[in-house]
């Protein structure tokens, strides 16, 4: 599979269809593999495809195309949804991106790996799409998958120029919906102090903001002084509040990658809310993000007769 | 504070060329209504950006209530259109969350509806009183300010 994206990622370049390849490439430390820039067809070769490569490359496709750049892209299901929605909103042209579709088994939770592996000394970590392993010790994939592939709906590529491989199933609406029905059966004290909890654990190192395709405002409402939303400092209202406004700016935008969740130095649960204003979107206005291009995000746009009975 | 004394402290948005308009209505028709909300005026429903309600409640305000022009009636032909949905998504938001749903409130109240503004802010102030005073999400030294 990684030799057919090699092939096509040389081929773009030599010909000049794109100036950039966007991939992965062998990362820095255990259990992670980082964003790569190829501009040269002979780089290729250090392009690679594991259950490592999580992280959604959709924010750098936007950066690199606003640079004047044409990109080409190794795209998963989650990251060629990103690109949808970022066409949704008019951020880049398709024609500057061309999408090599890869259909992704899912991806590891680098998080669960060093807690089963502990530290890592020097020996060869090896991950493939049937087990990962460390020297001699081994694990399967499927165990430690990230929660949020485990509720994936789009496996392959809704957007791509050229697919390499086999198209993969994602699982259904209810399975998808089962994290955020699960939290939702719980009652409402209940929610709120798991919320405060885990929202009350953030230390503000703005990850989740940084590594979310979506979040690109060139200010943040968290950053702005005028007006000052949100004060300086570890107060567990502010970072109630900093969670709830980035929340709420992805209801209708999420694709769900789970990208801010992989991040989070604090472990602090997103799948299950993402998921659930997925779902209430998918309820209210049958919408999924970053399926249509042509059709903008539900908060961007309305129907005459939106349901409204909550309001007086 | 003793509970019997305490009355809510409740933030009106009230769209300028509607629900503000009921309002004036309701006070030149001499309705009474409970004097619990402390009103402000925006251009349009559309205006309340969420994070206003959040802020608001985090700064001590004990329930909160937005209101503007009927759908089809917006002053800026679809303000309240958007608004409508971006409401749905706070309330979806903080539903998720468990925060306490009373203490968020939406209407449309039309210009001449002076009864209903009367109505609505009497039914807001009784679902406040009934959760009483804020204690989640509550920033202290912000509410001694207030």
């Amino acid at each position: 599979m990684i030799e057919k994206i090699r092939e096509i990622a040389k081929n773009w370049l030599a010909e000049g269809k794109v100036d950039v390849v966007i991939g992965f490439g062998e990362g820095t430390t255990p259990f992670s593999a980082k964003p790569i820039f190829i501009t040269k067809p002979d780089d290729v070769e250090k392009l690679i495809w594991n259950p490592l490569c999580r992280l959604n490359l959709a924010g750098y496709v936007r950066r690199e195309i606003l640079a004047g750049r044409k990109v080409g892209v190794v795209a998963k299901g989650c990251d060629s949804r990103s690109i949808g929605l970022l066409l949704a909103e008019k951020q880049f042209d398709r024609k500057d991106v061309s999408i090599i579709g890869v259909p992704c088994q899912g991806m590891v939770d680098r998080k669960t790996l060093m807690k089963k592996f502990g530290n890592v000394n020097g020996e060869k970590v090896s991950a493939d799409w049937n087990s990962i392993s460390v020297g001699d010790k081994s694990i399967s994939t499927e165990e430690v998958l990230s929660n949020a592939c485990r509720i994936c709906r789009y496996p392959t590529p809704v957007h791509y120029d050229e697919l390499v491989g086999e198209k993969i199933e994602g699982v259904s609406i209810e399975e998808h919906d089962k994290p955020a029905v699960e939290m939702l059966e719980k009652n409402r004290e209940d929610r709120w102090k798991f919320y405060t909890e885990h929202f009350g654990r953030c230390i503000r190192c703005y990850a989740c903001r940084q590594a979310c395709p979506t979040c690109y405002c060139d200010e943040c409402f968290v950053d702005s002084n005028d007006p000052k939303w949100l004060e300086k400092g570890q107060h567990p209202t502010d970072l109630m509040l900093w969670n709830l406004g980035r929340i709420y700016h992805q209801v209708g935008r999420c694709v769900e990658c789970g990208s801010c969740e992989s991040v989070c130095p604090m472990d602090i649960p997103f799948t299950e809310i993402l998921a659930g204003m997925s779902k209430r979107v998918r309820e209210l206005y049958d919408y999924e993000s970053g399926i249509a291009v042509d059709e903008p995000p539900p908060l961007q746009t309305f129907k005459t007769d939106d349901p409204q009975e909550f309001i007086m | 504070m003793d509970e019997k004394e305490w009355k809510p402290k409740i933030l009106a948005f009230l769209c300028n060329w509607c629900s503000y308009a009921g309002a004036d209505l309701a006070g030149v028709s001499r309705f009474q209504y409970p004097p619990n909300i402390r009103v402000v005026r925006v251009p349009c429903s559309a205006r309340v950006n969420p994070m206003f309600v959040l802020k608001a409640l985090q700064s001590g305000i004990d329930g909160v209530l937005v209101s503007g022009c009927h759908p089809g009636d917006c002053h800026y032909i679809t303000g309240n259109y958007y608004a409508r949905r971006k409401f749905t998504a706070l309330k979806e938001l903080l539903d998720f969350v468990g925060y306490d749903d009373k203490r968020v409130n939406f209407s449309w109240v039309s210009a001449a509806e002076g009864g209903k503004f009367q109505k609505v802010v009497t039914e807001v102030t009784n679902r406040v009183k009934s959760v009483g005073p804020i204690k989640n999400f509550v920033k202290k030294d912000f509410q001694e300010q207030i």
